[in-house]
Protein backbone atom coordinates (compact mmCIF):
# COMPACT_ATOMS: atom_id res chain seq x y z
CA UNK A 1 0.00 0.00 0.00
CA UNK A 2 1.11 3.51 -1.05
CA UNK A 3 2.44 5.85 2.00
CA UNK A 4 -0.23 8.55 2.71
CA UNK A 5 1.03 12.16 1.58
CA UNK A 6 -1.60 14.61 2.81
CA UNK A 7 0.65 17.39 2.41
CA UNK A 8 0.44 17.14 -1.37
CA UNK A 9 -2.72 19.88 -1.88
CA UNK A 10 -1.55 22.81 -0.20
CA UNK A 11 -0.53 25.54 -2.69
CA UNK A 12 2.72 26.91 -3.58
CA UNK A 13 4.25 24.65 -1.09
CA UNK A 14 6.50 21.37 -1.50
CA UNK A 15 7.30 19.20 1.18
CA UNK A 16 10.76 17.57 1.43
CA UNK A 17 10.10 14.09 1.91
CA UNK A 18 11.93 11.22 0.51
CA UNK A 19 11.36 11.37 -3.47
CA UNK A 20 12.56 14.94 -3.26
CA UNK A 21 15.70 14.10 -1.08
CA UNK A 22 16.63 11.41 -3.74
CA UNK A 23 15.80 14.07 -6.34
CA UNK A 24 17.76 17.22 -4.66
CA UNK A 25 20.91 14.82 -3.21
CA UNK A 26 23.44 16.34 -5.46
CA UNK A 27 21.93 19.67 -5.16
CA UNK A 28 21.69 20.06 -1.51
CA UNK A 29 25.05 18.29 -1.11
CA UNK A 30 26.65 21.07 -3.36
CA UNK A 31 24.91 23.54 -0.68
CA UNK A 32 26.01 21.85 1.84
CA UNK A 33 29.77 22.63 0.62
CA UNK A 34 29.04 26.42 0.73
CA UNK A 35 29.18 26.75 4.47
CA UNK A 36 33.28 25.96 4.15
CA UNK A 37 34.44 29.61 3.15
CA UNK A 38 36.82 28.74 0.95
CA UNK A 39 34.40 26.83 -1.58
CA UNK A 40 32.02 30.13 -0.92
CA UNK A 41 35.03 32.31 -2.98
CA UNK A 42 35.41 29.27 -5.33
CA UNK A 43 32.15 29.15 -6.39
CA UNK A 44 31.79 33.29 -6.39
CA UNK A 45 35.20 33.23 -8.94
CA UNK A 46 33.73 30.86 -11.27
CA UNK A 47 30.12 29.45 -10.50
CA UNK A 48 29.79 27.51 -13.57
CA UNK A 49 33.07 25.82 -12.97
CA UNK A 50 32.41 24.85 -9.30
CA UNK A 51 29.35 23.22 -9.90
CA UNK A 52 30.82 21.63 -12.48
CA UNK A 53 32.52 19.57 -9.98
CA UNK A 54 29.03 18.47 -8.91
CA UNK A 55 27.18 15.99 -10.60
CA UNK A 56 24.25 17.74 -10.96
CA UNK A 57 21.35 17.68 -13.28
CA UNK A 58 21.89 20.57 -16.18
CA UNK A 59 18.35 21.93 -15.14
CA UNK A 60 19.47 21.89 -11.15
CA UNK A 61 22.60 23.55 -12.66
CA UNK A 62 20.86 26.27 -14.49
CA UNK A 63 18.29 26.91 -11.73
CA UNK A 64 20.85 28.07 -9.46
CA UNK A 65 22.87 30.17 -11.84
CA UNK A 66 19.74 31.58 -12.04
CA UNK A 67 18.68 32.01 -8.45
CA UNK A 68 15.57 30.97 -8.67
CA UNK A 69 14.45 29.21 -5.55
CA UNK A 70 11.32 27.69 -6.46
CA UNK A 71 13.11 26.12 -9.77
CA UNK A 72 15.71 24.98 -7.49
CA UNK A 73 12.86 23.50 -4.61
CA UNK A 74 11.32 22.15 -8.05
CA UNK A 75 14.38 19.98 -8.55
CA UNK A 76 14.83 18.49 -5.16
CA UNK A 77 16.49 21.26 -3.80
CA UNK A 78 15.18 22.35 0.06
CA UNK A 79 15.36 25.57 1.60
CA UNK A 80 17.38 25.16 4.31
CA UNK A 81 19.83 24.00 2.12
CA UNK A 82 19.64 26.37 -0.47
CA UNK A 83 20.33 29.09 1.92
CA UNK A 84 23.38 28.48 2.20
CA UNK A 85 23.81 29.77 -1.70
CA UNK A 86 21.89 33.04 -0.40
CA UNK A 87 23.99 33.68 2.11
CA UNK A 88 26.96 33.00 0.34
CA UNK A 89 25.21 35.93 -1.85
CA UNK A 90 24.87 38.57 1.53
CA UNK A 91 20.75 38.00 1.52
CA UNK A 92 19.37 37.28 4.80
CA UNK A 93 16.23 34.67 5.16
CA UNK A 94 13.71 37.28 4.38
CA UNK A 95 15.19 38.18 1.13
CA UNK A 96 15.16 34.88 0.14
CA UNK A 97 11.47 33.82 1.43
CA UNK A 98 10.31 36.67 -0.45
CA UNK A 99 12.39 36.29 -3.88
CA UNK A 100 9.67 32.86 -4.24
CA UNK A 101 6.29 34.79 -4.14
CA UNK A 102 7.24 37.13 -6.90
CA UNK A 103 6.40 39.92 -4.74
CA UNK A 104 9.53 42.91 -4.47
CA UNK A 105 11.49 42.77 -1.80
CA UNK A 106 9.92 45.56 -0.11
CA UNK A 107 6.20 44.28 -0.89
CA UNK A 108 7.14 41.29 0.80
CA UNK A 109 8.75 42.81 3.92
CA UNK A 110 5.39 45.05 4.21
CA UNK A 111 3.29 41.89 3.96
CA UNK A 112 5.07 40.41 6.76
CA UNK A 113 5.26 44.01 9.22
CA UNK A 114 1.21 43.94 8.52
CA UNK A 115 0.96 40.02 10.18
CA UNK A 116 2.36 37.95 6.98
CA UNK A 117 0.37 35.92 4.70
CA UNK A 118 -3.39 35.04 5.85
CA UNK A 119 -3.70 31.32 5.72
CA UNK A 120 -7.57 31.94 4.87
CA UNK A 121 -7.72 30.61 1.35
CA UNK A 122 -4.15 29.24 1.37
CA UNK A 123 -5.12 25.95 3.27
CA UNK A 124 -6.00 23.79 0.22
CA UNK A 125 -5.40 23.88 -3.92
CA UNK A 126 -7.99 25.13 -5.40
CA UNK A 127 -9.61 28.54 -2.96
CA UNK A 128 -9.17 31.69 -4.10
CA UNK A 129 -6.54 32.90 -1.45
CA UNK A 130 -2.64 34.57 -2.92
CA UNK A 131 -0.62 31.57 -2.58
CA UNK A 132 -3.02 29.86 -5.20
CA UNK A 133 -1.72 29.05 -8.82
CA UNK A 134 -4.69 31.31 -10.83
CA UNK A 135 -3.38 34.37 -8.14
CA UNK A 136 0.08 34.38 -9.37
CA UNK A 137 2.67 36.41 -9.89
CA UNK A 138 0.95 37.86 -7.09
CA UNK A 139 3.43 41.27 -6.69
CA UNK A 140 5.42 43.82 -9.09
CA UNK A 141 8.36 41.66 -9.03
CA UNK A 142 6.92 39.13 -10.80
CA UNK A 143 4.84 41.20 -13.51
CA UNK A 144 7.60 41.10 -16.32
CA UNK A 145 8.42 37.12 -15.59
CA UNK A 146 6.24 34.16 -17.58
CA UNK B 1 19.23 12.95 42.12
CA UNK B 2 18.70 15.70 39.35
CA UNK B 3 15.46 17.51 38.55
CA UNK B 4 13.86 19.70 36.24
CA UNK B 5 13.52 23.04 37.52
CA UNK B 6 11.60 24.46 34.10
CA UNK B 7 10.95 24.63 30.80
CA UNK B 8 11.52 27.47 28.17
CA UNK B 9 10.08 27.60 24.76
CA UNK B 10 11.36 29.94 22.13
CA UNK B 11 11.75 30.30 18.59
CA UNK B 12 15.18 30.50 17.36
CA UNK B 13 14.87 32.73 14.03
CA UNK B 14 18.33 33.39 12.42
CA UNK B 15 17.79 37.39 11.90
CA UNK B 16 17.40 37.45 15.63
CA UNK B 17 20.85 36.61 15.82
CA UNK B 18 21.65 38.34 13.38
CA UNK B 19 19.74 41.86 15.17
CA UNK B 20 22.29 40.78 18.10
CA UNK B 21 25.60 40.54 16.67
CA UNK B 22 25.24 44.00 14.57
CA UNK B 23 23.81 45.84 17.39
CA UNK B 24 20.57 46.50 16.17
CA UNK B 25 18.60 45.63 19.17
CA UNK B 26 16.86 49.31 19.53
CA UNK B 27 16.21 49.70 16.06
CA UNK B 28 12.46 50.47 15.52
CA UNK B 29 11.71 46.53 13.71
CA UNK B 30 13.09 44.75 16.49
CA UNK B 31 12.87 46.84 19.55
CA UNK B 32 9.27 44.96 20.54
CA UNK B 33 10.76 41.77 19.77
CA UNK B 34 13.75 42.14 22.26
CA UNK B 35 11.17 43.83 24.38
CA UNK B 36 9.81 40.62 25.08
CA UNK B 37 12.60 38.82 26.60
CA UNK B 38 13.96 41.25 29.14
CA UNK B 39 11.91 39.18 31.70
CA UNK B 40 13.20 36.44 30.20
CA UNK B 41 17.14 37.29 30.78
CA UNK B 42 16.32 38.53 34.17
CA UNK B 43 14.35 35.83 34.95
CA UNK B 44 17.16 33.62 33.51
CA UNK B 45 19.94 35.22 36.06
CA UNK B 46 18.43 34.89 38.86
CA UNK B 47 17.02 31.29 37.81
CA UNK B 48 20.05 29.82 36.26
CA UNK B 49 20.27 25.84 36.17
CA UNK B 50 23.67 23.99 36.46
CA UNK B 51 23.01 22.24 33.17
CA UNK B 52 20.27 23.41 29.66
CA UNK B 53 18.85 20.33 28.11
CA UNK B 54 18.37 22.12 24.47
CA UNK B 55 15.90 20.70 22.11
CA UNK B 56 16.59 22.10 18.50
CA UNK B 57 16.25 21.19 14.99
CA UNK B 58 19.36 21.37 13.29
CA UNK B 59 18.99 23.39 9.86
CA UNK B 60 21.21 21.26 7.52
CA UNK B 61 24.13 21.83 9.46
CA UNK B 62 25.88 19.10 11.08
CA UNK B 63 23.47 16.77 9.55
CA UNK B 64 23.58 16.97 5.72
CA UNK B 65 21.65 14.45 3.88
CA UNK B 66 24.63 11.55 4.28
CA UNK B 67 23.05 11.23 8.20
CA UNK B 68 19.59 12.53 9.55
CA UNK B 69 19.12 11.01 12.61
CA UNK B 70 15.48 11.81 14.44
CA UNK B 71 16.70 12.36 17.40
CA UNK B 72 20.34 13.13 18.23
CA UNK B 73 22.30 14.16 21.96
CA UNK B 74 25.47 15.79 22.14
CA UNK B 75 27.68 13.90 24.57
CA UNK B 76 30.29 16.27 24.03
CA UNK B 77 32.79 18.40 25.70
CA UNK B 78 31.98 20.91 24.11
CA UNK B 79 30.48 22.35 20.68
CA UNK B 80 31.19 25.29 18.03
CA UNK B 81 28.93 27.80 16.84
CA UNK B 82 28.40 26.76 12.64
CA UNK B 83 29.57 28.53 9.98
CA UNK B 84 26.10 28.58 8.39
CA UNK B 85 27.39 30.12 5.01
CA UNK B 86 27.00 33.85 6.88
CA UNK B 87 30.24 33.04 8.45
CA UNK B 88 30.34 31.26 12.69
CA UNK B 89 28.17 33.67 14.90
CA UNK B 90 30.62 35.93 17.38
CA UNK B 91 29.43 33.81 20.49
CA UNK B 92 31.35 31.56 23.18
CA UNK B 93 31.82 28.17 22.45
CA UNK B 94 29.15 25.75 24.00
CA UNK B 95 30.32 23.85 27.00
CA UNK B 96 28.46 20.18 27.33
CA UNK B 97 27.61 17.95 30.25
CA UNK B 98 28.84 14.49 28.73
CA UNK B 99 28.45 12.98 31.90
CA UNK B 100 24.76 13.36 32.15
CA UNK B 101 24.09 13.48 28.31
CA UNK B 102 25.65 9.76 27.99
CA UNK B 103 23.49 8.65 31.12
CA UNK B 104 20.49 10.57 29.67
CA UNK B 105 21.41 9.00 26.28
CA UNK B 106 21.81 5.29 28.16
CA UNK B 107 18.31 5.89 30.16
CA UNK B 108 16.55 7.16 26.69
CA UNK B 109 17.24 4.28 25.21
CA UNK B 110 16.54 1.44 27.93
CA UNK B 111 13.11 3.65 27.22
CA UNK B 112 12.81 2.60 23.68
CA UNK B 113 13.85 5.44 22.30
CA UNK B 114 16.28 5.34 19.45
CA UNK B 115 18.74 8.27 20.36
CA UNK B 116 21.76 8.88 17.75
CA UNK B 117 24.53 9.29 20.05
CA UNK B 118 26.56 12.53 18.76
CA UNK B 119 30.30 13.08 20.20
CA UNK B 120 31.42 15.52 17.26
CA UNK B 121 29.17 18.44 16.00
CA UNK B 122 28.87 22.26 15.18
CA UNK B 123 25.97 23.65 16.30
CA UNK B 124 23.71 26.33 14.05
CA UNK B 125 21.34 29.15 15.25
CA UNK B 126 18.78 26.87 15.96
CA UNK B 127 20.36 26.30 19.34
CA UNK B 128 22.78 29.66 19.94
CA UNK B 129 19.83 32.04 19.30
CA UNK B 130 17.72 30.70 21.70
CA UNK B 131 21.08 31.19 24.45
CA UNK B 132 21.75 34.57 23.46
CA UNK B 133 17.88 35.70 23.92
CA UNK B 134 17.89 34.20 27.48
CA UNK B 135 21.31 35.20 27.97
CA UNK B 136 22.39 38.35 26.03
CA UNK B 137 25.90 38.92 25.38
CA UNK B 138 28.06 36.74 27.99
CA UNK B 139 31.90 36.02 27.84
CA UNK B 140 30.75 32.64 28.34
CA UNK B 141 27.23 31.29 28.17
CA UNK B 142 26.35 30.74 31.79
CA UNK B 143 26.17 26.96 31.99
CA UNK B 144 26.14 23.39 30.25
CA UNK B 145 24.33 22.75 27.41
CA UNK B 146 23.36 19.13 25.74
CA UNK B 147 22.05 19.92 22.57
CA UNK B 148 18.94 17.20 21.45
CA UNK B 149 18.52 17.88 17.79
CA UNK B 150 15.49 16.90 16.05
CA UNK B 151 15.02 16.25 12.23
CA UNK B 152 12.44 18.46 11.36
CA UNK B 153 13.75 19.01 8.20
CA UNK B 154 13.40 15.77 5.60
CA UNK B 155 10.14 14.13 6.25
CA UNK B 156 9.18 11.49 7.74
CA UNK B 157 9.62 13.93 10.92
CA UNK B 158 8.73 12.30 14.27
CA UNK B 159 4.86 13.15 15.69
CA UNK B 160 3.78 15.20 18.02
CA UNK B 161 2.99 12.05 20.19
CA UNK B 162 6.36 10.77 20.05
CA UNK B 163 8.18 13.90 21.08
CA UNK B 164 5.48 14.57 24.03
CA UNK B 165 6.24 10.65 25.05
CA UNK B 166 10.37 11.17 24.76
CA UNK B 167 10.26 14.23 26.91
CA UNK B 168 8.49 11.84 29.56
CA UNK B 169 11.20 9.72 29.01
CA UNK B 170 14.14 12.67 29.45
CA UNK B 171 12.64 13.51 32.75
CA UNK B 172 12.48 9.67 34.03
CA UNK B 173 16.18 10.02 32.91
CA UNK B 174 17.64 13.34 34.29
CA UNK B 175 15.45 12.75 37.85
CA UNK B 176 17.77 9.03 37.87
CA UNK B 177 20.76 10.58 38.05
CA UNK B 178 22.51 10.67 41.07
CA UNK B 179 24.07 14.30 41.26
CA UNK B 180 21.87 17.49 42.52
CA UNK B 181 21.41 19.32 39.68
CA UNK B 182 19.11 21.78 38.28
CA UNK B 183 17.92 21.29 34.63
CA UNK B 184 16.01 23.14 32.45
CA UNK B 185 14.65 21.48 29.45
CA UNK B 186 14.37 24.36 26.55
CA UNK B 187 11.57 23.58 23.43
CA UNK B 188 13.16 25.96 20.56
CA UNK B 189 12.21 26.63 16.88
CA UNK B 190 8.76 27.66 15.31
CA UNK B 191 5.88 29.08 15.40
CA UNK B 192 4.00 29.70 12.53
CA UNK B 193 6.26 30.31 9.24
CA UNK B 194 6.86 29.51 5.99
CA UNK B 195 10.20 29.90 3.95
CA UNK B 196 9.51 28.53 0.63
CA UNK B 197 7.49 29.02 -2.54
CA UNK B 198 4.52 30.92 -3.31
CA UNK B 199 2.81 30.97 0.33
CA UNK B 200 6.01 32.16 1.78
CA UNK B 201 5.07 34.12 4.40
CA UNK B 202 2.45 32.69 6.33
CA UNK B 203 1.46 33.67 9.64
CA UNK B 204 -1.32 32.32 11.66
CA UNK B 205 -1.43 33.97 14.85
CA UNK B 206 -4.96 32.83 15.92
CA UNK B 207 -3.32 29.26 15.32
CA UNK B 208 -0.10 30.03 17.16
CA UNK B 209 -2.03 31.51 20.55
CA UNK B 210 -4.34 28.20 20.81
CA UNK B 211 -1.38 26.58 20.53
CA UNK B 212 0.15 28.32 23.40
CA UNK B 213 -2.84 28.28 24.96
CA UNK B 214 -2.99 24.44 25.07
CA UNK B 215 0.85 23.73 25.26
CA UNK B 216 0.20 25.44 28.91
CA UNK B 217 -3.53 23.80 29.59
CA UNK B 218 -3.75 20.36 27.88
CA UNK B 219 -0.16 19.04 26.32
CA UNK B 220 -1.58 15.63 26.02
CA UNK B 221 -3.95 16.23 23.74
CA UNK B 222 -2.14 18.93 21.48
CA UNK B 223 0.38 16.30 21.27
CA UNK B 224 -2.47 13.95 19.26
CA UNK B 225 -2.52 16.82 16.60
CA UNK B 226 -1.13 15.43 13.08
CA UNK B 227 1.60 17.07 11.22
CA UNK B 228 -0.60 18.01 8.12
CA UNK B 229 -2.57 20.56 10.82
CA UNK B 230 0.96 22.29 11.43
CA UNK B 231 1.60 22.44 7.80
CA UNK B 232 -1.58 23.68 6.78
CA UNK B 233 -2.62 26.00 9.52
CA UNK B 234 1.22 26.95 10.69
CA UNK B 235 3.38 26.83 6.98
CA UNK B 236 5.47 24.13 6.12
CA UNK B 237 8.17 24.99 8.91
CA UNK B 238 5.74 25.42 11.70
CA UNK B 239 6.37 21.69 12.21
CA UNK B 240 9.21 22.63 14.18
CA UNK B 241 6.81 23.04 17.42
CA UNK B 242 6.28 19.58 17.93
CA UNK B 243 9.92 20.36 19.34
CA UNK B 244 8.22 22.21 22.06
CA UNK B 245 6.12 18.84 23.09
CA UNK B 246 9.28 17.39 23.84
CA UNK B 247 10.12 20.02 26.52
CA UNK B 248 6.86 20.20 27.93
CA UNK B 249 6.41 16.20 28.00
CA UNK B 250 9.36 16.30 30.61
CA UNK B 251 6.78 18.87 32.60
CA UNK B 252 5.77 16.77 36.19
CA UNK B 253 2.35 17.65 35.60
CA UNK B 254 2.76 15.09 33.31
CA UNK B 255 3.62 12.53 35.54
CA UNK B 256 0.99 13.36 38.05
CA UNK B 257 2.54 16.68 39.80
CA UNK B 258 1.40 19.84 40.40
CA UNK B 259 0.50 22.13 37.61
CA UNK B 260 3.51 24.34 36.80
CA UNK B 261 3.58 28.29 36.92
CA UNK B 262 3.56 30.53 34.15
CA UNK B 263 6.29 32.88 34.44
CA UNK B 264 5.83 34.83 31.31
CA UNK B 265 4.48 34.38 27.71
CA UNK B 266 5.07 36.62 24.74
CA UNK B 267 3.99 36.38 21.15
CA UNK B 268 4.92 38.93 18.28
CA UNK B 269 4.78 39.09 14.54
CA UNK B 270 6.92 39.47 12.76
CA UNK B 271 10.59 38.06 13.52
CA UNK B 272 11.80 37.84 9.36
CA UNK B 273 9.54 35.60 8.28
CA UNK B 274 8.45 34.15 11.41
CA UNK B 275 5.80 34.58 14.59
CA UNK B 276 7.87 34.21 17.51
CA UNK B 277 6.41 32.68 20.74
CA UNK B 278 8.24 32.38 23.97
CA UNK B 279 6.97 30.90 26.98
CA UNK B 280 8.72 29.91 30.53
CA UNK B 281 6.97 27.53 32.77
CA UNK B 282 8.22 26.21 35.97
CA UNK B 283 7.96 23.21 37.83
CA UNK B 284 6.06 23.33 41.71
Amino acid sequence: MALDKPYKDIPGTIIFDADQSRKGYWLNQFCMSLMKAENRARFKADERAYLDEWPMTEEQKQAVLARDLNWCMRTGGNIYFLAKIGATDGLSFQQMAGSMTGMTEAEYRDMMIKGGRSPEGNRYLGEDGDAQAHRQPQGAAGKHKD
Amino acid sequence: MAKITASVYTSHVPAIGAAIDLKKTGEAYWQPLFAGYEYSKQWMKENTPDVIFLVYNDHATAFSLDFIPTFAIGTAAEFTPADEGWGPRPVPKVIGHPELASHIAQSVIQQDFDLTIVNKMDVDHGLTVPLSLMCGEPQAWPCPVIPFAVNVVQYPVPSGRRCFQLGQAIRKAVESYDDDLKVQIWGTGGMSHQLQGARAGLINAEWDNRFLDRLIADPADLAQMPHIDYVREAGSEGIELVMWLIARGAMSDVAGGPAPTVKHRFFHVPASNTAVGHLILENN
